[in-house]
């Protein structure tokens, strides 16, 4: 019974902050973010080929991605 | 007792999973943007020359579906100082197809896609799957991938002046990985993203040409083919940001750390400025890049003590300690064309980057022995050669379209 | 499953949807907030010259994808349906005015108001949490409904609200 309080509480507040977390960056604030010179990638077709002359020849591989950002619309 | 817990777990499970749903289906994301890319690339430097074409196109069906498709060829011609201390110069070919398909639901996309890559003596066959989700009003992207690769590996000999697979020799290795990145908004001036990925390999991971060096006695050495364990695990965990500057610029950063149980230990870091020019034509991005491998792999070395030395044994400077940096620029020129309104946009692209590597534990073995089977003069006592170094040009040209 | 099990899951379920259901909210309720700003051409753009009328307010801006598909829809439907009592007002949320104003100038002609809140002070009124966003407010000047975001379809939705309230 106190399990199943605890938990309500829990998911109360987690479910609630998600919902209600506000934003502090404001949709209509996006404007630089969405500028394209603000991509981590702005030509994946040349980044994939650099990504791979650098994994062919270190030994070092993964974690080289990147994304997210954008103009956040709809 | 069990079916107090029953209810309790169904009764969390519930909550979680309608709170996702719900909250998930409210808005909806964008698709990626349509697009083909035509690149033409080529690297010089080591005495490799490799160039190519690549090209990759993005286009949306729908509102909810974006397929994207790249075909890639490198045309390689060799005669790296491994080659050229132990083989005759080559030339080869690779093709590598990828296919991959994003699907949009709500605020989450889901991507599944196949690579498959053909050489005379590699065939590697990936697939890849990824779910990313965007929440708390679009800031935060947190994102899962997996892939998994079946490679075959095979070895070239020459019959009668003709290179062929050597029909005594087929392997295999399987290649798993996981990854999770979150990406956040910080200002709206600022993001940046982290990622963690865990990647293991399964099975034939050595070349099946390149071979060790060890000391027959202090002036002569001989040599014998690597040995590596059949298993590598490594974990990669990288940090990026990027930085809007108010006369409309933008600076990145970039950091990675990464390290195997084969013990090579390395670090990354790299720093980029993009400046678009007022004219909105020109864009020009500068980009300096720094690689450390402080540590090699523990069974590796430039030369043995003797032979049949450890159990695995690795010569392959890939593995050694070294660090390179490389620096680049590019010059962009956007356009627009009256004549054709379905191009909303069109750039032309140019970028040269400069690499170089200094190796602290790799010889340039040609002093030793010589290049194709050709000795010195006054050959090297082993182990006395200089270190080895690298440079390499690298020239990239190509051409984007945007619908 | 036992009685039980299911009487977990429809707790759950209840908990759930009273916690979640505040996403969907649209502060569908109350008065349009007031607002004067400057529009094309240094023209006053002032929402209480639309009252009587049924106004649907439009926050857009020229970076955002979605709202640049949207507009030639939004000057059709404005052509359409100003005979009969019915306004739109493009509420740019740009900070650069000036540039928003060349950007048009360069599109089809749109025809009905747009103003310039180059401050944000009405996006903020109105609590915008999406690009683009759309609120329908009634002849009595009233908050109906707001819409977030837009995707090929939405203009039916709209035509539906704005049917419904040229009635009354």
């Amino acid at each position: 019974m106190r399990t199943r309080g605890l938990i309500l509480i829990t998911l109360a507040v987690l479910s609630a902050g998600c919902s209600s977390i506000e934003p502090w960056v404001k949709p209509y604030d996006r404007e630089n973010l969405a500028d394209p010179i603000m991509a981590f990638t702005r030509a994946p077709i040349s980044q994939d080929f650099l990504d791979h002359v650098f994994e062919s020849r270190e030994g070092s591989r993964g974690a080289s991605g990147g994304g997210g950002g954008g103009c956040g619309c709809n | 007792m069990k079916a107090v817990n029953l209810r309790l777990v169904s009764f969390v499970i519930t909550c979680l999973a309608a709170a996702v749903l719900l909250v998930g289906n409210a808005r909806a994301g964008v698709l990626p943007e349509d697009r083909a890319d035509l690149l033409y690339f080529r690297y010089d430097g080591g005495g490799v020359t490799i160039n190519g074409p690549s090209v990759l196109v993005r286009k949306s069906i729908g509102e909810h579906v974006s397929v994207s498709a790249n075909y890639y060829i490198d045309m390689v011609s060799s005669a790296s100082v491994d080659v050229e201390t132990s083989a005759s110069p080559y030339d080869d070919e690779r093709t590598q197809s990828s296919l991959s398909v994003d699907f949009l639901h709500g605020k989450s996309t889901y991507t599944l896609g196949a690579v498959k890559s053909d050489e005379s003596d590699y065939v590697a066959d990936t697939v890849f799957g990824n779910i990313s989700h965007d929440m708390f009003g679009d800031l935060t992207t947190i994102s899962f991938g997996f892939k998994k690769g079946e490679n075959e590996v095979f070895r070239n000999v020459k019959i009668d002046g003709v290179k062929v697979n050597d029909p005594t020799f087929a392997e295999t290795m399987e290649s798993k990985s996981y990854n999770v990145a979150i990406s956040q908004i910080l200002t709206k001036n600022l993001i940046m993203s982290a990622q963690y990925e865990v990647i293991t390999d399964e099975g034939f991971l050595r070349s099946p040409y390149r071979s060790v060096r060890f000391f027959i006695d202090p002036f002569s050495q001989g040599q014998q083919p690597e040995q590596y364990p059949n298993t590598r695990s490594s974990n990669a965990v990288s940090v990026r940001a990027k930085y809007f500057l108010p006369y409309r610029a933008a600076v990145d950063t970039m950091y990675r750390f990464y390290t195997d149980t084969w013990g090579v230990i390395g670090h990354t870091a790299e720093l980029g400025y993009v400046h678009p020019l007022p004219d909105n034509k020109w864009i020009f991005e500068g980009r300096v890049r720094y690689y450390m491998q402080t540590d090699p792999a523990d069974f590796y070395q430039d030369i043995f003590p003797r032979a049949d030395y450890a159990n695995f044994m690795a010569r392959d400077k890939e593995l050694a300690t070294y660090d390179a940096i490389t620096a680049g620029i590019t010059a962009t020129y956007e356009f627009k064309i009256d004549r054709f309104p379905w191009l909303s946009k069109g750039s032309l692209n140019l970028r040269y980057d400069y690499m170089q590597v200094n190796y602290d534990d790799f010889r340039d073995a040609r002093y030793s022995l010589g290049s194709f089977g050709e000795l010195p003069e006054e050959p090297a006592q082993p182990g006395t050669e200089p270190l080895y170094k690298l440079d390499a040009n690298i020239l990239q040209f190509y051409i984007s379209a945007f619908f | 499953m036992s009685a039980r099990t299911l009487k977990g899951f429809a707790k759950g379920l209840a908990l759930a949807a009273v916690f979640v259901l505040p996403a969907f909210a649209t502060s569908s309720s109350g008065p349009a907030p007031a607002f004067q700003l400057t529009g094309r051409n240094g023209k006053a753009i002032d929402l209480s010259q639309y009252k009587g009328q049924v106004v649907m307010i439009n926050f857009w801006a020229t970076w955002c994808g979605p709202c640049r598909q949207e507009m030639p829809l939004l000057e059709d439907i404005y052509k359409k349906y100003k005979p009969m009592g019915f306004t739109l007002v493009g509420v740019n949320v740009e900070p650069d005015a000036k540039g928003a104003e060349a950007w048009l100038s360069k599109q089809k002609p749109v025809s009905f108001p747009i103003a310039f809140d180059t401050e944000s002070k009405v996006s903020k009124m109105y609590k915008v949490a999406g690009m683009p966003s759309t609120v329908f407010v009634d002849r009595k000047g009233n908050i109906r409904v707001m819409h977030k975001g837009y995707k090929p379809g939405d203009e039916n939705f709209y035509l539906t609200q704005i049917r419904s309230m040229l009635k009354e």
